[in-house]
């Protein structure tokens, strides 16, 4: 059994959907939705590389390092950001983050 | 100008005292007022001698007031011998209650107020009398009814007078709407509702009849039943008589000017101003002369029994009035105006010697706490004395006699004349005058014999009134004592068609006056034995032996709370108007506003709140909530888009 493109891409909605459902099914603390968050950028990464291996076009791989780099940043803030509010607030349970609330 | 002057200045007093009253003080309002009237009532003795003696009749018209198609109304004075009566017994009786107001009130902290209320009432009432179209005169008729309004609810603070002063207006909204009605209609028949143009025209109308509800009504018959029915509420004649003995709530003065002498005979005054429509409709006439006859014995028979000094008197002046409608009602207009002339003197002379013994008795106002004031208050004891000589009509016949015996017994003798079916109007008045005596007796000797039943306190400390009060009484006495025989030849003796001259109507057929004199010698006698054996009778009761009164009632139970009741006619209306009212209102209430009207609006209120709270629920404020409803749109998005290739290819192009 030869592992070819439709293979990469099942593995990539594997990941992305585990990762919605690690945002939403979530109770716990902010941190896992973060986690969720690298997973399905992760499984997007996956994709493209895939689609550039198949197609012969490197930049889909470019791309996918400088996805890898913007995601590095952003969970830098994001974790920057939880704790801040957890310095405020004294708790980062997703539960307890409900200010929006109307 | 001397007309003008009549009617305007009680108008300027009213101005003064009533928007300037709290600048100038108390005491000049009063002056001011009380001048400014007694000048006005010193023309009206003026012109009474020039129009009713003199005979110059006059018209002035003041200002055009209201042109409209075919109205064309002016503010304008007609002067003749009527008005100069009316004029002279509404500025003499007004400028004494004036006088007698400066007494009686001085512990009043809004004396300004109550004069220029005064004031306004008699240029009301002037307005009333000397109108020239039926539209002044009904400005006037309201005007006197707001004044009215205004002082009977003077003491705004007391809740009593404040409920009279309302019912008083309402029930008055009743005769109104018929007076309005007949105005109208006069209107609509005779094109014009100037009085020359009507009195020229209602001959032609005789006759003729307009279809209402299938039926065939005369017109003339009609229009002077709905303005009887107008009267019938100014003059508190029977059914819509309730609010007269209300009324005494008010001051004292306001019920000797308003609800004795001037306002409550407004209504006999335009019946005999509209005599000659009146004349026109003899069936109206018959219905004037019952009501009149059943209000004379019904006011009569409530009186007997009353405690409450005002309303003893207050009935009594229903029951004159009921006297006054039927000599109207028997074409004996000249006499109605006698005797209204003759009984604005004595009952405003019994009125304000009511409010002196009130006020000497620190306004003590039930006659069984009273008692043994004639050595204690021995003026306004002769003054009411005068009083009541001269409304039981005390006198010999062809020699002397008070006012009432005069002008009372001419309505009794008139009443004989008119040959009423089975004499009742004449039979029932006799009755009438019997009790007239006896509850009149029984008010003086109540209040002024016999031991007191007064306590220490009020009965030592009762004074007699000061000068401004006794003045009045003074006046008003010679009034009563020599109005009746020192005007009875030109009212309704032998120069009587030239005193009056065209000022009253009377049909070709109409020979009351004539009739009055041939009648039997002893109809002459029979109200002078009814007032003694009301005298007689009082007497018994009240002085001879005291017990009977009581034993009496206590027989006659039945019939006592009858008449203590006033003949439950209040009870009535309450029963067949208020509660109905009251019922429909608790249901609109209940069940209009509070079960539709606010349950619409309340519910769509609370749909609209419910339907929010709902939406507000979505926002719960968790991210991830946000998220999901996020991707499930993109995700419809997506599936709708992907089902609708062809719309995505169009928006793609």
């Amino acid at each position: 059994m030869t592992i070819g493109l439709g293979h990469y891409l099942t593995v990539a909605a594997c990941l992305f959907t585990i990762g919605i459902f690690g945002i939403f099914l979530n109770r716990k603390n902010v941190i896992v939705i973060l986690m969720s968050v690298e997973l399905m950028l992760l499984a997007v990464n996956i994709n493209l590389v895939a689609f550039a291996n198949f197609n012969g076009d490197l930049v889909g791989q470019v791309f996918a390092l400088f996805i890898l780099t913007v995601a590095a940043a952003e969970s830098a803030i994001g974790l920057a950001i939880i704790v801040v509010y957890y310095r405020n607030r004294g708790s980062i349970a997703v539960d307890d983050i409900n200010m929006m609330k109307g | 100008m001397i007309y003008t002057a009549i009617v305007f200045l009680p108008l300027i007093g009213a101005l003064i005292a009533g928007l300037f009253g709290r600048a100038i003080g108390d005491r000049p309002s009063e002056i001011i007022t009380t001048a400014l009237l007694m000048i006005s009532a010193v023309l009206s003795w003026v012109v009474f001698v020039q129009v009713g003696f003199g005979h110059e009749t006059h018209k002035i018209q003041v200002l055009r007031w209201i042109t409209s198609g075919e109205l064309d109304t002016s503010w304008s004075l007609r002067i003749d011998t009527l008005t100069s009566v009316m004029l002279v017994v509404v500025t003499t009786v007004s400028s004494l209650v004036h006088l007698y107001s400066i007494g009686y009130m001085h512990e009043d902290d809004s004396r300004p107020r109550f004069f220029a209320y005064l004031s306004l009432f008699t240029f009301a009432m002037l307005m009333l009398v000397t109108s020239d179209n039926l539209l002044q005169m009904f400005f006037g008729w309201e005007g006197v009814g707001l004044a009215s309004y205004l002082l009977i609810g003077f003491w705004y603070k007391k809740p009593s007078a404040n409920a009279a002063a309302i019912k008083a207006f309402v029930v008055n909204r009743v005769g109104d709407f018929g007076f309005a009605l007949g105005i109208f209609a006069l209107f609509f028949v005779f094109k014009s509702i100037n009085l020359d143009a009507i009195f020229a025209a209602a001959p032609t109308a005789v006759g003729k009849t307009f279809s209402f509800a299938g039926q065939d009504v005369d017109i003339l018959t009609t229009i002077a039943l709905l303005l009887f029915m107008g009267a019938m509420g100014k003059s508190a004649q029977f059914l819509l008589h309730t609010w007269l003995p209300d009324a005494m709530e008010g001051p004292t003065p306001v019920s000797a000017l308003i609800h004795a002498a001037t306002m409550v005979t407004a209504g006999v005054f335009m019946v005999a101003r509209l005599s000659p429509i009146f004349e026109l409709a003899p069936n109206a006439l018959v219905v004037v002369t019952f009501i009149g006859t059943l209000t004379a014995f019904f006011a009569a028979t409530v009186g007997l029994v009353q405690n409450d000094i005002k309303r003893v008197i207050a009935y009594s002046t229903c029951s004159q009035l009921g006297y006054m409608f039927v000599a109207c009602g028997i074409g004996a207009y000249g006499v109605a105006i006698f005797h209204l002339f003759t009984h604005a003197f004595f009952k405003a002379l019994l009125f304000l010697g009511a409010g002196s013994v009130i006020h000497a008795m620190h306004h003590e106002q039930d006659m069984r706490n009273m008692g043994g004031l004639r050595t204690k208050i021995p003026l306004t004891f002769w003054a009411m004395t005068i009083g009541t000589l001269a409304l039981t009509g005390v006198g010999i016949p062809h020699l002397f006699g008070f006012a009432g015996f005069h002008s009372k017994d001419a309505i009794i003798e008139a009443a004989y004349a008119a040959h009423t079916p089975n004499n009742y109007a004449f039979w029932v008045l006799v009755i009438a005058a019997f009790m007239t005596s006896f509850y009149s007796w029984r008010l003086v000797f109540m209040t002024f014999f016999g031991e007191t039943r007064a306590d220490h306190h009020t009965y030592d400390h009762a004074h007699e009134s000061p000068p401004t009060m006794l003045i009045p009484l003074g006046v008003l006495s010679l009034g009563a004592i020599a109005a009746g025989f020192v005007f009875k030849d030109y009212f309704i003796g032998h120069d009587e068609a030239e005193f009056w001259a065209t000022s009253l109507f009377r049909s070709e057929s109409n020979h009351i006056l004539h009739e009055m004199h041939q009648i039997p010698a002893w109809i002459g006698f029979a109200p002078f034995v009814a007032m003694l054996s009301g005298f007689a009778v009082a007497w018994l009761y009240y002085i001879q032996a005291p017990w009977l009164p009581a034993a009496t009632a206590k027989t006659f139970r039945p019939l006592y709370l009858f008449l203590l009741n006033k003949w439950y006619i209040d009870e009535l209306y309450d029963w067949l108007f208020v509660r109905p009212a009251f019922a429909i209102g608790r249901f609109f209430w209940k069940g209009g506003d509070g079960a539709i009207i606010d349950g619409t609006i309340d519910g769509t209120a609370a749909g609209v709140a419910n339907v929010t709270g709902r939406v507000i629920k979505l926002q719960t404020g968790y991210m991830y909530h946000y998220a999901f409803v996020m991707l499930i749109g993109v995700a419809a998005l997506l599936t709708w888009l992907t089902y609708n290739a062809g719309l995505l290819g169009s928006v793609a192009r």
